[in-house]
């Protein structure tokens, strides 16, 4: 079958039914029934007596010294319950911890500015008042004076340090490293062909989730304990720099969210704004609120990784078989680097891309700017990277008039040679990547492409064909930060399920997850009552996160494409475990052996005499309520079992700079066709085919909307979705007014397929997915190349190509590719 | 600075008639969610043009984030709390949990209005006034596929 095929209505189990292998049905999502209510309930709804709502006065410079800051004016307002500023941030907190060796290990970052600005919208005070527009009042009465300083707008700008953002640096690079593994000399040297490309550039955008970012405090002055109600979406990580920040244990840091409105990992930087509410709890002695602005969220909190690509140099033998590549990558991570430097290495994940280039050489700089800060964004770094490789593929196919497909197929790595080996030591688990390229190929009608040409062309119009292939690679190894900085203490990744079994025979799970809108609850439960004999229906899984929970480990969180693997693997080792005590509770009472009995129906029987058989209701009852009864050898049962999951990574060889980065890897192949109206440069999409591949789907439904979204997020990116700015460091797209995401009529018609390459290192043969859409992003860039090839070949340099772009690259087909002997 | 000037409006939410003094400048969507604790119509932006707060004032279909709340003084609003009743989903609540028409679920209630008002006015829509329909409710999620399946579903 190559087309996902949404049943008409999915899987409904009848109360009381026991269906085996619901892992794998599109069973009803338990999360939707309170969603399509109203009923969810979002940090914005959680609401306290006597709360305060918190404003930031933000910074209209990119650039400037602060040189005062009085706030009377605003606390002489009725209604106004105090004041934050930098000042008092300096003095009460520690600067965050810096992940990067020197020079960006000096940088010094707060949760308010203190003494410098260095992006517009970067938060100078917070203002607390009774209410949301009172607060916003007397932040307009908040007087900052500012000096402003010369701005840093570019990567490019940035490297020549005439500008210094971060005088403790010394520099604006945050991080440089030169990463080289086989041969790139003797690629060369092997090469029929050297192809060098001057420029690319992946512009800066975000997945702008729709809801905002923001926080409930209360803190707890008998205990010292901040509760914040909020959407944070990796609180492990969160707490790991707030604590120190707040000078202040782990244990004081309680996250709590249940439903949040889309994160895509711009909800992992929140530690800045979180620590000013914290603060502002504490001196106020009140709970307060904060909750972002649309504005603020595109201005000051979490861009994607802008990345410039120079000096790219690929060579290769005639027939189209790549030998190697070289590149000098630029990062621009705005004015703070915060996740960063992660992203200068989390690309290596991915670092031959699809194909069986084996000699490597990236020269890795990341830099400040006086832009706004990054943080993860769904397709993280790898994106970036994959776009290149993508680029690279279709620049040189079109240089040396070779097919696309053919040259694809030529590279891939092959079926047969996985688990794959690459040049620096990651392992590809699974997958049949020209396979999933024949389905997509299929799926849009590859075989009709020329008559479909002349027939665009006699209306006046250039038609294009792209394809983009991508790794979505799946279950970080936190060893990778060693690469970068030999001193952190970090490695490998853990994720933790609690599943028990109450008085009432409740089986009630709790997950470390932070779910999003990803279907935890559901998936959890299909794992579970695969394991227990019960129904989805018969198990409860806690919606959302909560450190009182005590079920989370230090990388819980749900980000990194990992949840299948991760979150489900620790949801099945903690049943298994919850299985092997039901077993020998009722092997007790029965008067057999464990091995004799199994789990059906919500009972535990015995699989010689299933009439012997004890709900799991009496077994709940026994151990928590009637334990008297039970021998002695059984009372260590607890039915409430936790359990971590641990992948099974090495640490990486920090020389060589080699080692498996992560544990599974997803695969897409998109395939798109556009028509372009040559006169204006306006294009549409007519055309659209996702393929993706992530081995077990434990519910098909869940993993095809995923193939959807994040579809939409890469045609946004591809198209519109830009975060631009002028050369005062303003945002010129600062909200869904200038930003322009996809709305429903902007959709293309979209086919989706799929294949099921088990991964053989996971507990359930699962990958991780969802941040697949990358190839989307390229998909369109090279329907675009190929639609402008009779316009002169213009080098299609960047990733989002408005239409005034595609005009300026018919109005001037500029080519920036050149072929040349080694 | 004055203090907050405020007025009595009565306004008619989900059929029950309620009286409230709000302040001048409160925004419906605010006075819903905050005053009233209708948290289910969301707030996704501050221009108007995620149509996450979107409810249905006098019959059409209005964003709540730009309106005052002054200015529903007898007005009757209907919000995603009063869809369903006693519990039962509607028939287009359900279809958007069958065909996966929700992720996150912020922009759904929003979404779920928007598309009540099409099918009271066509019963059954073509998938383009589907697509018009539902043009001024951003989804980050779904990329409006299974939305658009799911309001298909629900039509006659």
């Amino acid at each position: 079958m190559t087309e996902t095929e949404t049943a008409s209505r999915p899987l409904v189990v009848a109360p009381g039914e026991t269906k085996p292998g619901f892992a794998g049905t599109s069973i009803p999502r338990k999360e939707d029934k309170r969603l399509v209510q109203g009923e969810g309930v979002f940090f914005d709804d959680v609401k306290r007596h006597g709360m305060g709502y918190v404003h930031f006065v933000r910074s209209p410079y990119a650039h400037a010294k602060i040189t005062s800051i009085d706030v009377s004016k605003a606390l002489e307002l009725g209604g106004v319950y105090g004041t934050l500023t930098g000042d008092e941030v300096a003095i009460l907190t520690d600067p965050f911890f810096e992940l990067s060796v020197k020079p960006g290990a000096d940088i010094k970052d707060y949760a308010l500015a203190v003494g410098r600005v260095r992006h517009v919208g970067e938060p100078v005070a917070a203002v607390v008042a009774s209410s949301r527009e009172l607060a916003r009042d007397a932040a307009e009465l908040v007087e900052v004076d500012y000096e402003p300083l010369p701005v840093l707008t570019t990567g490019e700008e940035a490297l020549k340090n005439e500008v210094i953002l971060h005088d403790e640096a010394g520099s604006n690079v945050v991080w440089q490293g030169l990463f080289d593994w086989g041969d790139y000399e003797g690629a060369v040297a092997e090469a029929d062909h050297v192809v060098k490309i001057e420029r690319l550039h992946f512009d800066r955008f975000s997945s702008t989730p729709l809801e905002c970012s923001g926080v409930l405090v209360e803190y707890n002055r008998g205990t010292g304990q901040w509760t914040m109600h909020g959407n944070h979406q990796m609180p492990g990580i969160g707490a790991i720099w707030m604590a120190p920040a707040l000078r202040t244990g782990i244990d004081k840091l309680r996250f709590v969210s249940q439903d949040i409105g889309g994160a895509f990992g711009n909800k992992i930087c929140l530690h800045p704004q979180y620590v000013a509410c914290c603060l502002l709890a504490r001196k106020l002695n009140r709970p307060v609120q904060w909750t972002e602005w649309r504005t603020d969220q595109h201005t000051a909190n979490a861009h994607g990784n802008e990345r410039t690509f120079l000096d790219i140099e690929v060579p290769v033998k005639a027939d189209g078989t790549m030998l190697g590549l070289s590149v000098r990558a630029l990062d621009d991570c705005g004015a703070f680097p915060r996740y960063e430097p992660l992203g200068c290495i989390i690309w290596a994940q991915v670092t031959p891309g699809c194909y069986r280039w084996r000699n490597i050489r990236v020269d890795f700089t990341q830099v400040c700017t006086n832009k706004s800060p990054v943080s993860p964004n769904r397709g993280y770094s790898r994106m970036q990277h994959l776009w290149l490789t993508e680029r690279v593929i279709d620049l040189v196919a079109q240089e040396l008039e070779l097919d696309p497909v053919e040259v694809r197929k030529r590279n891939y790595v092959r079926a047969d040679e996985m688990p794959y080996e690459t040049p620096n030591g990651c392992v590809y688990d699974s997958g049949d990547y020209a396979r999933a390229l024949d389905i997509a190929l299929e799926l849009i009608g590859y075989d009709e492409l020329e008559a479909r040409r002349s027939d665009v062309e006699s209306r006046g119009k250039l038609l294009g064909f792209g394809i983009g292939s991508t790794l979505d690679s799946g279950t970080n190894n936190f060893g990778q930060s060693t690469l970068l900085n030999p001193e952190l203490q970090f490695s490998g990744n853990n994720e933790v399920a609690t599943v028990k079994l109450d008085i009432f025979g409740e089986i009630v799970v709790t997950l470390g997850t932070v779910p999003q809108g990803q279907g935890h609850e559901t998936t959890a439960s299909q794992v579970v009552a695969d394991i227990l004999g019960c129904t989805p229906d018969d198990v409860t899984v806690r919606a959302g996160h909560d450190t009182y929970w005590n079920s989370h480990a230090g990388f819980s969180g749900t980000y990194a494409s990992q949840f299948a693997v991760t979150g489900l693997g620790a949801v099945k080792g903690a049943t298994d475990k919850l299985a092997g005590e039901i077993k020998r509770v009722a092997a007790a009472v029965l008067g057999a052996t464990p091995d004799d009995v199994e789990l059906a129906e919500g009972t535990a029987r015995l699989k010689a005499a299933p009439e012997a058989a004890i709900p799991f209701m009496g077994i709940g009852a026994i151990v928590n309520a009637n334990n008297a009864i039970l021998p002695e050898d059984v009372r260590d049962v607890t039915l409430n079992c936790r359990h971590v999951y641990v992948p099974p990574f090495q640490l990486p060889d920090k020389e060589r700079k080699f080692g498996n980065l992560t544990l599974t890897y997803a695969m897409q192949v998109h395939t798109c066709l556009i028509e372009i109206d040559p006169e204006t440069g306006v294009y549409e999409i007519v055309d659209y085919a996702a393929v993706d591949d992530c081995g077990t789907r434990i519910h098909p439904q869940i993993v095809e909307g995923q193939v959807h979204g994040a579809t939409a997020q890469a045609l946004g990116a591809a198209t519109h979705e830009i975060f631009a700015y002028d050369e005062e460091g303003n945002l010129l797209t600062p909200n869904f007014y200038d930003y322009h995401v996809p709305h429903a009529l902007d959709m293309p018609p979209l086919k989706t397929g799929y294949l099921e390459s088990t991964s053989p290192f996971t507990p359930l043969g699962a990958k991780g997915m969802g941040e697949g859409g990358g190839a989307g992003i390229h998909a369109v860039c090279a329907a675009l190349q190929d639609a402008l090839k009779s316009r002169g070949q213009p080098t299609v340099w960047r990733s989002c190509n408005p239409f005034h772009q595609v005009w300026e690259y018919l109005r001037d087909p500029s080519r920036t590719v050149e072929v040349t002997k080694p | 600075m004055e203090a907050q000037s405020s007025r009595r409006i009565t306004v008619t939410v989900n059929g029950e008639e309620i009286e409230y003094d709000v302040e001048a400048r409160r925004l419906l969507v605010h006075f819903l969610r905050d005053d009233l604790d209708l948290t289910g119509t969301h707030v996704g932006c501050d221009t108007g043009n995620c149509g996450a707060c979107t409810v249905i004032y006098n019959g059409v279909l209005a964003k709540s984030c730009m309106l005052l709340a002054i200015q529903a003084d007898g007005a009757s609003i209907e919000t995603v709390e009063g869809l369903s009743s006693d519990g039962e989903l509607t028939a287009l609540q359900q279809a958007f949990s069958d065909h996966h028409a929700l992720q996150c679920g912020y922009c759904t209630p929003g979404m779920l209005m928007s598309a009540t008002a099409l099918l009271r006015v066509h019963p059954s829509p073509t998938d383009e006034q589907i697509r018009k329909a539902i043009q001024g409710n951003i989804c980050r999620c779904t990329g409006y596929v299974n939305i658009v399946e799911a309001i298909k579903a629900a039509s006659k």
